[in-house]
């Protein structure tokens, strides 16, 4: 318990704010961003997945073919070796990994965002189109709206995987939960067992309650 | 743009180590899906069982894995773990390849987890009026869920089983933090040695990506040849 009273601050928030922010405020920060921005991209790409026009559709699905056989790592290494060389200066960890997971969960959200999609009844099409609205407004006003709804418990389970995902910040030096455990771990020494099993029970405790929260989302959906 | 030169990681030395590595990754794979189906299994069958003390095993078993990213789980098996262990076995897993050792302990409790969730909902989507009719007809409960039930729950079962194990292919890569020398472990010794980022990238990313659309592939056919039949 030692061990808690000295490091609880440091595994909470890094080095800030003497130093960048880190630890967990860095890990929830970074997985919420990282869905917020995919967010956009998944739905543009998911559209384009459901696209009459091939020369949208096919180069897309290609796409989100190649990063979803693609381990997450790939991608983050591939960020982290040749963003720089992309935009002229040097990126933070923490701007390799937000771009890694935002392409990476881009990909996943474009299918999650075509199921919803296509789970619209096609009558709601048709009769909007008959309406009178073009295929344009009737996607935003009409089809959207409800798919984004029914997608809700998928988009928070997307935010735990997004969520566990940012651990493998560790590897390119992001000082997110993992890390800190890490750093911990090595100056302490003696403890590797409580430490890891702290940071393991915090993924644990976040993850849990966010996938508790999808299935009442689900229930409240389904009455 | 630097010229692009592929010959240097696909020769020698560069390409043995990328080929080490591609088949430790393969290796990875099969052995923790051979050790990870049954357990998973296992684990679907405490969660469906009529034991109160199963099936909280069960579901304890499911969402305390499923909630941890693997990275924790690796690091918890590799660094944590043999702490706990009496000095001989620790020197026995040290010079026997401690992190694939690990690394397979962890792969197969992670991917037991998401199967067993899988094999579940498989069970759970064949009507329980089977089950009833087969206990009727007095098979035992094992002899009905091995003649009755699975057979048919295998049909809706193979396809989530088919992309877990794609994720499991993918995940084998996380296992480079703890040291196992798979695929990624060596591509990122072979860019370190050779300097030749992009080369040996590409090569790294074509051979995860093809090992995916194969098994991608497999999940098209299944659907194809063995349909969900309506009940």
């Amino acid at each position: 318990m030692e061990l808690l009273e000295n490091y609880w601050l440091y595994f909470l928030v890094g080095q800030f704010p003497n130093g960048p922010l880190g630890g967990l405020a860095l890990t929830v920060l970074l997985g919420g961003g990282a869905l917020l921005l995919a967010m956009p991209l998944g739905v543009l790409l998911g559209l384009a997945r459901v696209s009459h026009a091939r020369w949208l559709r096919w180069p897309v699905t290609a796409l989100v073919y190649v990063v979803r056989g693609t381990p997450l790592l790939m991608v983050v290494f591939w960020a982290y070796f040749f963003l720089p060389s992309l935009t002229g200066h040097k990126t933070s960890q923490f701007g390799t990994m937000l771009a890694a997971l935002v392409i990476f969960n881009g990909a996943y959200l474009a299918e999650i965002v075509r199921a919803g999609i296509q789970g619209v009844p096609r009558g709601q099409l048709e009769s909007a189109m008959s309406l009178g609205l073009s295929h344009v407004s009737t996607m935003r006003h009409v089809v959207l709206p409800q798919a984004l709804r029914n997608m809700l418990p998928s988009l928070v389970n997307q935010f735990v995987t997004t969520l566990k995902e940012t651990s493998l910040g560790y590897i390119i030096g992001l000082s997110e939960v993992s890390f800190i455990a890490s750093q911990i771990n090595i100056q302490v020494l003696t403890q590797p067992l409580a430490i890891y099993g702290i940071a393991a029970l915090t993924y644990f405790l976040i993850c849990f309650g966010l996938s508790r929260l999808s299935y009442s989302l689900e229930a409240r959906l389904n009455t | 743009m630097p010229q692009l030169d592929f010959s240097v990681v696909l020769t020698g030395e560069f390409r043995h180590w990328l080929v080490s590595g591609f088949l430790l990754s393969l290796e990875l794979t099969a052995i923790t899906w051979l050790l990870a189906l049954p357990l998973g299994t296992a684990i679907a069958l405490c969660r469906l069982s009529s034991v109160t003390a199963l099936r909280w095993f069960g579901a304890a078993f499911v969402e305390g894995i499923r909630n941890i990213p693997l990275l924790m789980h690796l690091l918890f098996w590799y660094f944590a773990v043999p702490e706990l262990l009496p000095t001989a076995a620790r020197d026995w897993l040290n010079t026997h390849g401690a992190e694939s050792i690990c690394a397979v302990i962890a792969l197969t409790l992670y991917t037991a987890a998401y199967m067993a969730e899988d094999v579940r909902s498989g069970i759970r989507a064949v009507p329980a009026t089977q089950l009833e009719a087969a206990r009727a007809l007095g098979f035992g409960f094992l002899v009905s869920m091995r003649r009755i039930v699975l057979p048919q729950a295998i049909r809706i079962t193979v396809p989530p089983l088919i992309s877990q194990t794609l994720s499991l292919w993918k995940n084998t890569s996380i296992a480079t933090v703890i040291g196992t020398a798979e695929l990624m472990y060596q591509a990122q010794r072979v860019e370190t040695a050779s300097f030749r980022g992009i080369e040996t990238f590409v090569v790294t990313t074509v051979a995860y990506l093809s090992v995916s659309l194969l098994i991608t592939a497999a999940a098209v056919w299944f659907q194809r040849r063995f349909p969900v039949r309506a009940s």
